[in-house]
Formats: C-alpha cells, structure tokens, sequence
C-alpha cells in the first residue's frame, strides 16, 4: 500500500519490564521530525501487544526497544508472531544495548537492522529509509 | 512563595563597596587591554561558551563574582547551610564509602560477588535486583519470562535473601539495595533475616532507594498508581525512624533523573520536589521532621562537566538545608544536612574505544568526591555492552582508591570552596533550582505534574536536545563523533548469562511454597488487605510477619494490586 510518495509509518515500543525510554523517545521525534508517522506504545509491553498494534496500524516498519539483556528471545518471538499474522513484510528493527555479536545473530534471524545509543539520528532515518524503499509498497 | 530563598538581612558580604568598585575597574581594564590584544591576535575557540545546563561561563571569575553570595551561605564544612559539606573534618575523618553495586543470577552467585569485592577492600555493599523483583512480579510470573537473575540478582522469598547475605556480618558493614516499587517487601526481608540472626535493629546501617515519586517521572519502574506508593514510603520512613536508628528508609535520587536525560538544574530541582512531597506526607502522618529526616538520604549523578557538578552538590546541600530550616522548621543539625552517595553516568559510558570509559569514570569520580559524597559508585568500563565484569568492576574500585590514597584530594574539606568560579556557579545554580521549584508549585504540585506529565516532557526536551547536540559535533564524545577508529572486532570480553538461573530459581521458589504454612499465609494476607483499606495503618509490620511466614514478593504485591490496581503511564515524547 504504501508507495514511495506517502509517509512511511513506524511503530516504536518497549518490549519485556525495562524501563529505559530516554533513546526511544529520541528516535520517535527524530523520524516525526523527517516527516514520518510515529506512533510509540509506551513501557512494559508483551510482543503479543506489540505485533497485534503493528498489523492494526498498519505500519511499515516496527522498532523496538529493550536494553534488558532479552534480546535473543524476544525478537525471534516477535518475528514469528509477525509470520503467523501474516505481516512478516513488515521491517523489524531494533535499538538498545546488543553486542556485536548478537546483532549479527539478529540479523541473521531476520531483523533488518540493529541501532546503538551511538548512532546518529541522521543515520537512523536514512536506514529506516532505505529499507522502506527496497522493500516496495505494502 | 518562595520566602525560604530571601537571603536574610543580615547577610556579610565578600567585598566592600570601595574593593567592589576598585576591582570592577581593575577587571574593565583587563578585558579592554590585555584580553582585547590577545582575542585580536589569537581568536577564542567559540563565541559562546557554556555548561551544561546553559549557564554562561566568563572568560574568567574574581571576587566580583563570588561577592554576591553572602559569606554565611557559604559557611564552613558541618554548619549551615552545608554548602561545603555534612561534616567538619569530612575525608580526614572518615573517607567515603566506597560501595560497588553488584547483583545477578541467585542469591548465592550474587554472595560469591559480594565476598570478593570485600575482599578487593570494598567497604560498603550494593545489591541490583533483576527486573521482575524490581517490578514486585515473582519469577515464575509470565511477565518475568527470560529476566529471571538476568540484570541483577532475583529475590522472591526470605529463602533467597538469606542465600544472599550468607556468612556476611551486617552489624559491620552497610547494605544498600536499589529497589523501589517493591522496596517495602526488601527492606521486611531484610529486617526479618536480622531479626532470625538476632541482630539487633539499632545497629543495621544500609539504605533502600524506596524513592517512588523519580520512577514515575524517569526510571518507570512502577506498580501502584501514584497515592498509595506514595503512602508505602510514608509507612516505611515512619517505621525506620521508630525502630532502625542507623538506616536510611529512602535514598532521595536525581541520578536517574539524570540519566534520562535531564541536565544538572532539573536532576536537583527535581529530586527536591520529590523529598519536599515525601516530608509533607510523613508530617501529616504525626511525625516532627526532627523525627525522621536525619535518616533521609540522597543520591546524584557524577556527570561529565567537572565544575558544574562539583557546583551542583554544593548547591544541592544548600537548597536541602534552606527548605528543611525555612519551609519545614527543622531544629536539628542532623535533619537539614544533605548527605548523598553518587554514582557516573552510566550513559556517557561508549562501546566504541571503550577503555576510553575508564577516563571519563575517573574524572566523573573526582568531581563526586571534590563535591563531598558519602559514598561512591563508579561504572566498569564494559557496561555499555552488558552488566560488568568481575574484572571491569575490580579496575572501577582501584580508580576509587586511588583517588582516596594517591591524589592527596582528601586532606583538606572542599577544597574548591572560595574559588569564584564554583562560588558563583553554586549560587547560579541555587537560584535555578528554587525558581523550578517555584514552577512546580505553581503546576500545582509534584504528584500533579508527574499526572501532567511535566517532568517528563522537561527530561525527553532536554534528553532530544542533547541528543541533536551530539550529532552536530557540538559536544564531542570521544571515539564516537571525534577522533572516531574503525573497529572491526571488540576484544571485549563480557559478563555470561548463566541460563540454568531461571530453572534453578523456580526450583527454589517452588521448594519455598511447598514448605511453608500455607494456611497461615492466607491468614495474613487477608490481614495485610484490611490493613491496607485503612490509611493510617503502617504496612510494616504486616509485611515482616509475611516475609516471616515465606510469602512471596508477587504474592504480597497482588494482593495489594487487586485493592488499588495498577499504574499505566501516557506516554510524552
């Protein structure tokens, strides 16, 4: 659905019991400021939450949040629960604190792309960009 | 409003009228002369130079600068209004405490830790609890899936905080734990094993963060809505005060305030904003502030801008002093002076050219101790990857002591009162924070603008700013926007996730359940619910009878939940 002229749209959410939002909430003005479409859930949310939010606001891409150290099983959770929606064409793509190591493991499994509480908000719109764009419309 | 900020009239100054205008000329030629010449030949680096939380910075400071503040808000170290420190002899008397955190997996493996870091000279102990005891959930709740053990150590029965401080004597060394919406549980745990060992209560020192009100507006850490934990910390204040001599019921914190972003004003004016509501409800509940708040205790960030820190815990002591005195009508000297552990910023802390931390740690740990903390905690340099090493952690405590024993830093108290920078950034600061304090009273109060969402709005403006700063290279971080390496592979090693934690956790907490006298439980938590429905009850002693009896944290917190419910947050971007 979404072509190249419409906003692209982004869910952003805190997955599992950590409260650290400082670096979320940052990335959600920073691509509302490059003219996307944000929406943020808020803390403490299950990946059952997160992917039914997702397919119901139809988003291009679904960022999520966790710097509690449970990355390796909640993103392939959330990967899966997309897969069993039907909406594995949405790009997941996750921020935090994630070694290198793990990140490729990410990577590997599936999620598009891994940012840090280094990387510019520059690079992060152009990334979510890019993959929007060689992805295609919906 | 405001009347406890109005300097009394009686006020001495630094200089007199004729030094005032002899030295205001003396300047004026300076910059007119010397500085003109110089900036003509050799330009400044900036326009503009600031700290920061926006304060200005001259080209230089002298007394004009410092004249402004009368001498006895100054004072001497031990006196009012503090500025320059809780004690007389401060470091020569006593050093700091220096107090590691430390918590992962059970309750024994978290032990083997606490040993070795006593046996590296530690002086004071730290606990981290993992995610779903800091949010009151048991560890087989389904929201505890997979943070079992894994951030910090679990605790779900007195069982587990018996394994935690096996063999350790805590009548000799203080424990502090940093738990906060479940911290009531904790700290009749930790009363309980006391009262099994046979210590006697007097003779506990140690703290509990127990600071409710910070986690609504920057840690989100939660459980209740915001009236009822409030009133938990009222019952724990008042209960400590009665029967706990030594300890610290709360631990007042602007450090996660800081850390979500907010800049050195908004960490201190905050954080009062929270220990005026939390002295408002104890004094409702009958208590006198003489009472209680010689027990209350603060905790602030070590952050990078050297002076301005240093200034920030100066101004911190006077602020705390002024409002215990002027606006609650504390007598004692013990109830108006500011006393606080301080950790560095763990968000400064990079992953790229990361031996780089140990830097920034140490100059962090300089500024808290040249500031006048009572007890310090400094990060491992790995702890932008994962919790720290055993390894990362020993370096973090040599930085301490060597500060403590090379540096000479501690022989004489604050040494940085007189210099007119940091005279005149103290009173700068000062001014800021009563006038945000101002602001939220005005907003109608704390808890009303934690409801507003006030202070969080005021944290993620400050946090974007920074963020977008630091894009801009206009502050540099070193190794990430300035003098940036390629590297390909980090030769770091990190602390291991032992998976059998969560299975051999359960074990145990089943083990627990199926040993004790469940009826009896029951018994007492239809008694903690009556307890509960009637505000003027204290929840302590409840809570210790039920620790006693091997209820569970989540047990108890459910219980309490099903009366009051849950708090949900509207999230402000």
């Amino acid at each position: 659905m979404t072509t190249g002229n419409e906003r692209i749209r982004v869910l952003l959410a805190k997955v599992g019991l950590d409260g650290h939002d400082r670096g979320v909430k940052v990335v959600a003005r920073c691509l509302r400021d490059a003219g996307m479409e944000v929406v943020y859930t808020g803390l403490h949310r299950t990946p059952e939450e997160v992917v039914t939010t997702a397919v119901q606001e139809d988003v291009d891409v679904l960022g999520i949040s966790l710097l509690s150290g449970t990355h390796m099983s909640a993103f392939p959770n959330i990967l899966k629960l997309l897969e069993n929606e039907g909406a594995d064409d949405i790009i997941v793509v996750g921020g935090g604190v994630i070694s290198e190591q793990d990140s490729q493991a990410l990577k590997e499994q599936g999620v598009a792309a891994i940012l840090s509480q280094d990387t510019p908000p520059e690079q992060i719109v152009d990334t979510i960009r890019q993959l929007v764009e060689r992805r295609g419309p919906r | 409003m405001n009347d406890f900020t109005k300097n009394g009239s009686q006020a001495t100054l630094l200089l007199d009228e004729i030094s005032r205008k002899s030295l205001d000329t003396q300047v004026s030629n300076w910059e007119n002369r010397e500085v003109a010449a110089f900036v003509a030949r050799q330009p400044e680096s900036r326009a503009d130079y600031r700290t920061e939380s926006g304060f200005g910075l001259k080209r230089t400071y002298s007394a004009l600068d410092a004249a402004e503040t009368p001498l006895e808000d100054i004072g001497l170290p031990g006196q009012y209004p503090y500025t320059r420190g809780p004690y007389p002899t401060m470091y020569r008397g006593r050093n700091w405490t220096m107090r590691q955190i430390a918590g992962f997996g059970t309750g024994a493996d978290t032990n083997q830790r606490f040993k070795y870091l006593i046996s590296q000279g530690q002086t004071g102990l730290s606990t981290d609890f993992d995610m779903p005891t800091l949010m009151g959930y048991d560890s087989d709740h389904p929201m505890s899936r997979d943070e079992v053990g894994r951030e910090g150590v679990a605790v779900d029965t007195l069982d587990d905080m018996e394994a935690l401080f096996e063999g350790i004597d805590l009548e000799n060394i203080s424990v502090s734990m940093t738990i906060n919406p479940s911290a009531w549980i904790l700290f009749a745990m930790y009363i309980a094993l006391a009262q099994k060992r046979g210590y006697e209560l007097n003779k506990l020192s140690g703290t509990i963060q127990n600071d409710i009100l910070k986690e609504y507006i920057a840690q989100k850490e939660w459980i209740y809505p915001i009236r009822p934990s409030v009133r938990i910390v009222r019952d724990t204040i008042a209960y400590s005060a009665r029967h706990l001599r030594r300890y610290n019921p709360v631990n007042i914190s602007g450090y996660h305030i800081s850390e979500a972003g907010a800049n050195a004003v908004q960490e201190v004016a905050f954080t009062m904003a929270n220990t005026i509501t939390y002295v408002e409800e104890v004094v409702k509940g009958g208590m006198s502030v003489d009472e209680f708040a010689p027990r209350l205790s603060h905790y602030f960030v070590a952050q990078a801008d050297f002076f301005e820190e240093i200034a920030k815990f100066r101004a911190a002591r006077r602020v705390y002093a002024k409002i215990m005195k002027e606006r609650f009508g504390a007598t004692r000297p013990e109830a108006m002076r500011l006393r606080f552990h301080s950790q560095t910023a763990a968000a400064t802390l990079t992953r790229a050219q990361y031996k780089v931390n140990l830097i920034r740690t140490t100059l962090q740990a300089l500024a808290a101790v040249l500031g006048g903390c009572q007890s310090l905690h400094t990060n491992g340099m790995d702890e932008a990857f994962a919790i720290p090493t055993e390894e990362a952690m020993k370096l973090a405590l040599r930085t301490q002591q060597v500060i403590a024993d090379e540096t000479n830093v501690t022989a004489t108290v604050d040494p940085l009162g007189g210099s007119y920078l940091v005279e005149n950034l103290t009173s700068r600061m000062e001014q800021e924070i009563f006038a945000v304090l101002e602001k939220v009273e005005q907003l109608g109060g704390t808890v009303k603008a934690i409801e507003d969402g006030w202070f969080q709005q005021e944290i993620a403006d400050t946090a974007y700013n920074y963020a977008i700063r630091k894009a801009d290279g206009e502050r540099p971080v070193i190794g990430v926007n300035k003098y940036v390496e390629d590297e390909d592979e980090m030769d770091i090693e990190t602390h291991p996730y032992d998976p059998e934690t969560e299975r051999r956790q359960l074990a145990g907490l089943e083990k627990t359940r199926q040993e004790r006298d469940n009826p009896q439980v029951e018994r007492l938590l239809q008694k903690l619910r009556e307890f509960a429905a009637d505000e003027s009850q204290n929840l302590m002693p409840i809570t210790i009878e039920l620790v006693h009896a091997r209820a569970s944290m989540g047990e108890i917190v459910e219980t309490l939940r099903e009366l009051w419910g849950s708090y949900r947050e509207t999230p402000v971007i």
